[in-house]
């Protein structure tokens, strides 16, 4: 065989691509080694965990430290890998325990108690761990949303509880998401226990599925697939946030006067999430960690939560954003479950609710 | 080769294998069975009491067979073109098939329900051409959904590991088989399809081990009541946090690939025929008119289809807004509207993205090649029970071997668990076996003929490999570093799980974009997946250059 200008080409090509790839290599270990200096503090957290730049100065000012975040997956993965951990904690502080896996987390044992100063500016009924391992950072109200033009055009009124959507004019019409694979799918699934009871709640979900319910896997693909206001969707009535319409108004592309959308806030159809923060047991900073979670708790950071992370702070006096105060409220009367309850109840439940719904 | 180089050869791939999938696998099982938060077995009973986990197993079968059945049927015709047919804008089409496997299953999926939802383009056009009531295709949460984006997402593997193969075929035994009578027909069914055997196996073998394996696809666009082994073992782990339970699953998962790759190892060595390489270039023409243009073109019309539909619905929703056709998404990838530190500057998301994708590429082709230069020794003992052990990571939960990194890679010199290069170790362990696929069949038809001939002409053992074995290998090898970069690009199998600093890469700001209400979220997730799509292309059409030959050069 003989050797042709075309394979000189060729090798000339790869070497090319052995030099980009080699710059590539020592780029990244050169940033990644540098910037290991200076006492810092490890926040492990999922992946929606979100802060302002401004706050994280803030922070790095007041303490001296350095904020790290590890992230992992979904809220149950994160938690998962903290647990798995707990003999070499991975962190510091452990932020994203929700109240449905509450139980889950402090039965594992990994977080220590800590009596934080700023715990005194939070409501009681948020503060569910008497001990203070887990402290009240956030929470925000999971409910149904509807596609406010859609019901102008139909002239339908919109759904104002949850037992409109057993009505037949609302067939069709309501998308939520499977509670075995999905936060807000769990949460929803949780208000109709909380609403109808151990006993009423399949009840209610096999007239919901007479009624023509579709079940996604997630919140995205029930958003932004059969939601109304997707491409391809065309469904109106959607489970997701009270924080969602301010959303839309805030990711419009020229922020309309009022919201596209709106949430559902009737007494007794709404869950709240609530989610905490935690020492990790067995950190050797543990002064350090302290620091961080009195700072998760301060003013400071409270106030930079709704538009970072979309849900309500968990500080009382803390101010909202005008999006917030304009296209949306905190309902008054929550759906209520005991965080033991749900840890005990929550995959008897999902099972019950996969035999009424899916089977 | 000499028998200790060979076993040298192969000892780097072991100690990697050995740390970076064994061990922590072995730890997770350990830990799931034996350890405090295991528990025990006691749950482990309901594997067998109930027939559930029995269907979810057959499902996950099944699917799987049919996905790698339909994949083969629309993808071989397309090989065949490639291999065959000189055409313009052939390596940019090429490259641009292999777009898919980059793009985030929620992506994906919304691309795939913007044309066949019910509110879809297609059924909205339906309806409107011929005045119908109702949409006539509804095809979400069925499985003809999911099943047609498995082909979406695996048409390349069999595109080019059937395609890269074939054009190195030499046309000589095909003019034989004419010259002594038969029919054109005849003699692609018994000249040419005995000997594309080996990487129509090799790529059905990928193609069946990634849908086995299949999670979000399933999930989202199957809808809820189906599941495969992969969303159960999620479901026991994450939501339930029933390690043993989880555990077990991975366990079958793992043992029915092993025994799946072991008959398929077997049957593979006695397919594999000693080819003498055609010289290239000289193969590959131009259509000439009638039946071989109409098979091209209706080729070029099914991939538009298949491929180019859903790719051109994400482009175009990434210009489109509620005002027309813009590009405020674009330009919001370049603000932070919160000054949220969670921002990712797209170029940096990019660069994070490309740089792990490099070192995953990098150590995926030294390992694939190490260990394919060992299989396609002669076959022995080793041979046959490495090979399938080598195909292990593709098919191992992602959920399962996160989770193992967490518990067993937690103490120096091992102290990875948060290290950056962890996802791209990760990446590469997926990657890898998609190298060994596209090696093996081409190295194991280099014939030992053409060798001694070299040797017996004086041609030093260097010179013979630059001569006889480089310039065929060189090929497989473009095949397969193209996959490896694709894997990684796209965040592909076992690395979700993966703890990581603050260093996003794209898929992970799609994701995140995703999960958020608001047109202006929605529209930069399909503008920063185009930005995925355009780099990927890119660096396809470098790759493609390399592993190819230039014609008239």
């Amino acid at each position: 065989m003989v050797r042709t200008a075309s394979q000189g080409d060729r090798e000339q090509m790869a070497k090319k691509f052995l030099t980009v790839l080699s710059v590539i290599l020592i780029f990244t270990a050169a940033s990644a080694g540098a910037g290991e200096a200076g006492p810092f503090v490890t926040l492990m957290t999922h992946d929606s965990f979100a802060v302002g730049r401004a706050t994280l100065k803030a922070f790095e000012e007041q303490t001296g430290l350095e904020l790290k975040t590890i992230k992992t997956g979904d809220a149950g993965a994160a938690l998962s890998q903290a647990i798995l951990s707990k003999n070499n904690p991975l962190a510091d502080v452990f932020f994203g325990v929700d109240n449905t896996f509450l139980s889950r987390a402090l039965k594992s044992g990994i977080f220590a108690a800590y009596s934080s100063p700023g715990l005194a500016g939070i409501p009681a009924e948020l503060r569910l761990d008497r001990h203070n391992r887990l402290l009240p950072v956030d929470f925000g109200d999971v409910c149904l949303n509807y596609d406010k033009g859609w019901f102008k055009e139909k002239g339908l009124p919109p759904p104002a509880d949850l037992d409109d959507l057993l009505k037949p004019r609302y067939k069709d019409l309501t998308v939520v998401q499977n509670p075995a694979t999905s936060s807000p799918g769990l949460a929803f699934l949780l208000t109709t226990v909380g609403r109808y009871g151990e006993k009423g709640y399949l009840g209610y979900w096999k007239k919901l599925r007479q009624n023509g319910v579709y079940v996604s896997t997630g919140w995205s693909d029930a958003y932004y697939g059969q939601f109304s206001r997707a491409k391809g969707g065309t469904r109106p009535i959607v489970v997701s946030y009270a924080s969602s319409p301010p959303a839309e108004v805030f990711f419009a592309k020229e922020p309309p006067q009022e919201a596209p959308t709106a949430a559902v806030l009737a007494p007794g159809s709404a869950f709240r999430q609530i989610e905490f923060a935690g020492l990790l047991r067995g950190t050797k900073k543990e002064k350090e960690a302290k620091k961080l979670l009195d700072f998760i708790l301060s003013p400071v950071f409270q106030k930079d939560i709704p538009l970072n992370m979309w849900v309500f702070p968990a500080r009382e006096d803390t101010p909202l954003p005008e999006v917030f105060v304009k296209h949306t409220r905190v309902t008054d009367e929550p759906v209520r479950l005991d965080p033991e309850k749900i840890g005990a109840s929550r995959e008897k439940w999902i099972e019950g609710w996969t035999e009424a719904v899916l089977r | 080769m000499r028998p200790r180089v060979r076993f040298l050869l192969i000892v780097p791939v072991l100690v990697f294998l050995g740390v970076f999938y064994f061990y922590p696998l072995a730890s997770i099982f350990g830990l799931s069975f034996w350890g405090e938060e295991g528990g025990g077995a006691g749950n482990l009973i309901k594997l067998v009491q109930t027939g559930y986990y029995a269907r979810v197993l057959w499902f996950t079968f099944w699917q799987a067979l049919l996905s790698t059945l339909l994949t083969l049927l629309l993808a071989l015709p397309g090989a065949y073109v490639f291999a065959n047919f000189n055409f313009r804008g052939k390596a940019l089409i090429q490259s641009l098939t292999a777009i898919p496997f980059v793009l985030p299953t929620m992506v994906t999926a919304a691309a795939f329900q913007a044309l066949l939802g019910r509110g879809g383009l297609l059924n909205g056009l339906l309806m409107g051409l011929f005045g119908l009531q109702s949409p006539p295709i509804q095809m979400e949460q069925t499985v003809w959904f999911f099943l047609l984006a498995h082909v979406f997402y695996n048409y390349t593997v069999a595109l080019r590991i059937v395609g890269g193969f074939w054009a190195n075929l030499p046309r000589d035994l095909t003019s034989a088989a004419r010259l002594l009578g038969a029919s054109p027909l005849g003699a692609f069914g018994r000249v040419t399809l005995p000997l594309l055997a080996p990487p129509i196996l090799a790529a059905s073998l990928l193609v069946f081990v990634f849908c086995f394996t299949s999670f979000g696809v399933i999930l989202i666009l199957g809808g809820p009541t189906l599941a495969t082994v992969e969303v159960e073992i999620y479901r026991q782990a994450v939501q339930l946090f029933d390690l043993p339970l989880a555990a077990a699953l991975s366990l079958v998962q793992i043992l029915f690939t092993f025994g799946l790759m072991a008959l398929y190892t077997r049957y593979e060595g006695k397919t594999a025929v000693s080819l003498m390489p055609e010289v290239l270039g000289d193969i590959r023409r131009k259509a000439k008119a009638g039946l071989e243009k109409t098979l091209i073109w209706s080729n070029f019309i099914l991939m538009a289809l298949l491929l180019g539909a859903p790719l051109g619905a994400l482009v175009l929703g990434s210009f489109l807004t509620e005002e027309g056709l813009s590009l405020a998404y674009y330009q919001g990838l370049a603000q932070n509207r919160a000054q949220s530190i969670l921002y990712v500057a797209p170029l940096k998301a990019l660069f994070n993205s490309l740089a792990i994708a490099s070192i995953a590429t990098l150590i995926a082709l030294v390992l694939g090649f190490l260990a394919a230069a060992f299989l396609a020794g002669p076959r022995g003992r080793g041979a046959g029970l490495l090979d399938p052990l080598f195909m292990l990571p593709l098919s191992t939960s992602a959920v399962t071997l996160g989770f193992g990194f967490i518990i067993a890679l937690d103490r120096p010199p091992l102290n990875l668990r948060s290290a950056w290069i962890l996802p791209a170790l990760a990446h590469a362990l997926v990657a890898f076996p998609f190298v060994i696929r596209s090696l093996l069949p081409a190295w194991r038809s280099i014939p030992a003929s053409l060798r001694e001939a070299a040797a017996c002409l004086g041609a030093s053992r260097f010179l013979i490999w630059r001569t006889v074995d480089w310039p065929i290998l060189s090929r497989a090898l473009a095949v397969g570093a193209v996959f490896s970069f694709v894997i990684s690009l796209g965040e592909f199998g076992a690395t979700v799980f993966v703890a990581r600093p603050q260093s996003p890469t794209l898929p992970l700001a799609i994701y995140r974009f995703l999960t958020r209400p608001g047109a202006m979220n929605y529209g930069q997730a399909l503008a920063m997946s185009c930005l995925l799509m355009a780099v990927t292309a890119l660096g396809f059409l470098v790759l493609d250059r390399m592993g190819r030959v230039r014609e008239g050069s």
